[in-house]
């Protein structure tokens, strides 16, 4: 049985500028002790879509406009707020980037993950702010005991975001739910971290969905993928299946316009000032739907090079992808592989311009 | 350029320390050595990029040469005037000369202001608009310039997702034309896909306008990228700097060594193959002094 099911949740913002289709028909499962990256076009509704299961988006502008979220056999959309709270922080442990959620400025660090334990009724109070140098210690903050008596703004922006992630497993979670957890971080720390969630992950048993922007962790993290963008998921799958066969265009697009990552890549050094023109990267042209109007059909259409007529009538359902591997999900009315056979290169058609 | 003319920016000795705790009679009991002895130059449309553990001082050093920090020791010299040292009326045209870009979007803007009123408040207080309508075509150029739509200009910043947001940051840091960015990680809260935008942006901006950069970041694939130059810090010092492909393709210190192997890799296959060298984040030695190892190459080693 999944540990958490996503059915056609859809959210929306009632707003001065009219309505915001932050989500529209989000539905995926997730089995207990899988890790789920999500990644995305940025307003493309990977938070609202957390935080909307949660209970934590502002109601009103926010509104769930329809679905169901249920975690172990109940639906968080409908439960009442005070048991959802209690999930909240125990059951699934929260690591934000929003300000919303993050740690309170007058209170020191000790006190809030102490507050973070006690207020389940996990522990006494002076066990839990033992175990709060214990949970700076595991996110590699260095001098934990004298660390912990400091308030936030003593700390680095990646110091803060560790002791958000100590809050966040302090309670050792079902599910791990990460919105840009290590983003603030180096990348000595975020591996650290990244194998310290390897860890719980298999002594727990504990799943997690891991949204961020950074492909590369995705790639070393999870072990599917789901790519969203505006309100949809426009693909999901095993992680080698999505980055190695590709299927949406919005992937294809942003796989391309990472920095060139490949092996004995020698980089030319360059000089400022000079006349040459540096390279560029691969940018996907045109910009995000606005979402109080979003399009008819497929939401990525009106930037997608491979787009059909169909694409820009018609939203296209998230299903099986042709000839991939098995749960490799496309939503997409063109075929990928087949038009990348005549255009390799993403061109855009000349006949084709904003017009949709 | 003349060899002997001043760099944009040279600072020399850059320190600071804060005080955490204080005893019964007001002395400091723990300090953080925030910025330890930190130099560098960066020239006319260079791009540095400042790289290295979290807390190790990077944003520090940036809050330090815009000024929004008084460095406990050291000097910040701009086009040759050390601006410790200037008044505050001397300094305004240098702050026009230098912006910054900030590493969170959320504190970055005034939540009561109209997003378009925050990105046209530096071109209002410079008095470099003639009117209201003047205000808005600059403001919808710029909007435009960093990739969103100028209909959004009279939104708030809570009606925008946490990359929206970021992007306004980096129109209201444009608009002044400065000479140097102190961006501190700009392009942290961005989808990929506009980070590459955003990159190709301050690209052009630099070819056109020979805008430099301070660049912190912990994207080493884009730092690798964008800049000419990296400097490593640990522990509030620097630990290596040089040309980009010196510090990428042949790294000296131990911790350089360690945070390009801890770099994730786009590549599910390439991650599970990845081997990261492990390094035990001991602080420099006190008498370690910067040594040139190449031409340029310039990296840390006991006295
Ligand atoms: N309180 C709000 N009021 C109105 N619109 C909102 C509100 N919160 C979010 N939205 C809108 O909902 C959509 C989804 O936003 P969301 O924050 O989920 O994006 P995201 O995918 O997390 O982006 P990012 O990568 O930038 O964090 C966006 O169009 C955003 O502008
Ligand atoms: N106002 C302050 N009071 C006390 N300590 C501070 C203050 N500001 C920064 N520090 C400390 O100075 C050190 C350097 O912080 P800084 O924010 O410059 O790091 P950073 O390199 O930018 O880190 P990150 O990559 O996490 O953003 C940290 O140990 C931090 O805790
Ligand atoms: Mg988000
Ligand atoms: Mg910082």
């Amino acid at each position: 049985m999944p540990l958490l099911e996503v059915k056609d949740l859809t959210v929306r913002f009632d707003t001065g500028g009219g309505t915001v289709h932050a989500v529209s028909g989000v539905t995926y499962a997730l089995e207990p002790g899988e890790t789920l990256g999500v990644v995305g076009e940025s307003g493309s509704g990977k938070s609202v879509h957390v935080l909307s299961m949660l209970g934590l988006i502002p109601k009103p502008p926010g509104r769930i406009a329809g679905g169901q979220v249920i975690f172990e056999g109940r639906d968080l959309l409908t439960m009442p707020e005070g048991e959802l709270r209690d999930i909240r922080g125990k059951k699934i442990g929260v690591i934000f980037q929003d300000p919303m959620t993050s740690l309170n400025p007058v209170l020191t660090v000790e006190t809030q993950i102490a507050e973070a334990i006690t207020s389940h009724g996990l522990m006494s109070r002076k066990a839990a702010k033992a175990r709060a140098v214990e949970l700076l210690d595991l996110v590699g903050i260095p001098e934990p005991q004298k660390r912990v008596t400091q308030y936030p703004h003593q700390f680095s922006g990646g110091m803060r975001q560790r002791a958000m992630i100590a809050i966040g497993v302090a309670c050792e979670p079902k599910l791990l739910i990460a919105d840009e957890a290590t983003t603030a971080l180096d990348v000595t720390v975020q591996a650290q971290i990244l194998d310290l969630m390897k860890d719980l992950k298999k002594k727990l048993g504990m799943a997690m969905i891991w949204i961020t922007h950074d492909m590369g962790v995705v790639a070393g993290l999870a072990d599917n993928v789901q790519v969203m963008y505006g309100g949809r998921i426009m693909e999901r799958g095993p992680s080698r299946a999505v980055f190695n066969d590709t299927r949406s265009a919005y992937t294809w697009g942003l796989l391309r316009s990472l920095p060139d990552h490949s092996e004995g890549r020698v980089y030319e050094t360059h000089t400022p000032g000079q006349a040459k023109k540096r390279p560029r990267l691969q940018q996907i042209a045109g910009a995000p739907p606005d979402m109080t109007n979003p399009p008819p059909g497929d939401p990525f259409a009106p930037r997608n090079p491979f787009a059909t007529e169909r694409c820009h009538r018609e939203v296209p359902p998230l299903v099986q992808a042709r000839d991939a591997a098995p749960g490799h999900l496309v939503a997409a009315w063109y075929d990928l592989p087949q038009a990348l056979l005549t255009n390799p290169t993403g061109a855009v058609p000349a006949a084709a311009g904003e017009a949709a | 350029m003349n060899a002997k003319a001043a760099p944009l920016l040279r600072v020399d000795g850059l320190t600071k320390h804060f005080h955490t705790s204080k005893n019964l009679f007001g002395k400091p009991t723990h300090t953080v050595k925030a910025v330890d002895g930190v130099s560098f130059e960066i020239g006319y449309g260079e791009t540095l990029g400042l790289v290295g553990e979290s807390g190790s001082g990077k944003s520090t050093t940036g809050r330090l040469i815009l000024r929004l920090e008084e460095p406990t020791a050291g000097q910040v010299h701009f086009e040759g005037q050390e601006i410790g040292k200037l008044s505050s009326s001397q300094l305004s045209p240098i702050r026009k000369k230098l912006q910054v870009v900030f590493q969170d979007p959320f504190s970055s803007l005034n939540p009561r202001l109209r997003v378009g009123d925050s990105v046209g408040e530096p071109l209002q207080t410079h008095g470099l608009v003639s009117g209201g309508s003047d205000k808005r075509d600059k403001v919808a150029a710029l909007f435009r310039q960093v990739g969103l739509d100028p209909k959004f200009m009279d939104r708030f910043p809570h009606q925008f997702s946490g990359g929206q947001r970021q992007r306004i940051g980096i129109a209201r840091a444009i608009a002044l034309g400065p000479k140097l960015i102190v961006a501190d990680e700009p392009i942290t809260a961005l989808d990929v896909s506009i980070q590459a935008q955003i990159v190709n942006l301050f690209l052009d901006l630099q070819e056109e306008l020979g805008m430099a950069y301070l660049f912190i970041a912990h994207d080493l694939g884009m730092v690798r990228h964008l800049c000419h130059r990296v400097a490593v810090m640990l522990r509030g010092r620097i630990v290596e700097m040089g040309s980009t492909e010196q510090v990428f393709a042949n790294p000296q210190h131990p911790y350089t060594q360690a945070l390009i192997s801890a770099a994730p890799i786009p590549d599910p296959d390439r991650e599970a193959l990845r081997r990261r060298i492990p390094y035990d984040l001991v602080p420099p030695p006190p008498g370690a002094v910067l040594r040139e190892v190449d031409p340029g190459h310039w990296a840390l080693s006991a006295a």
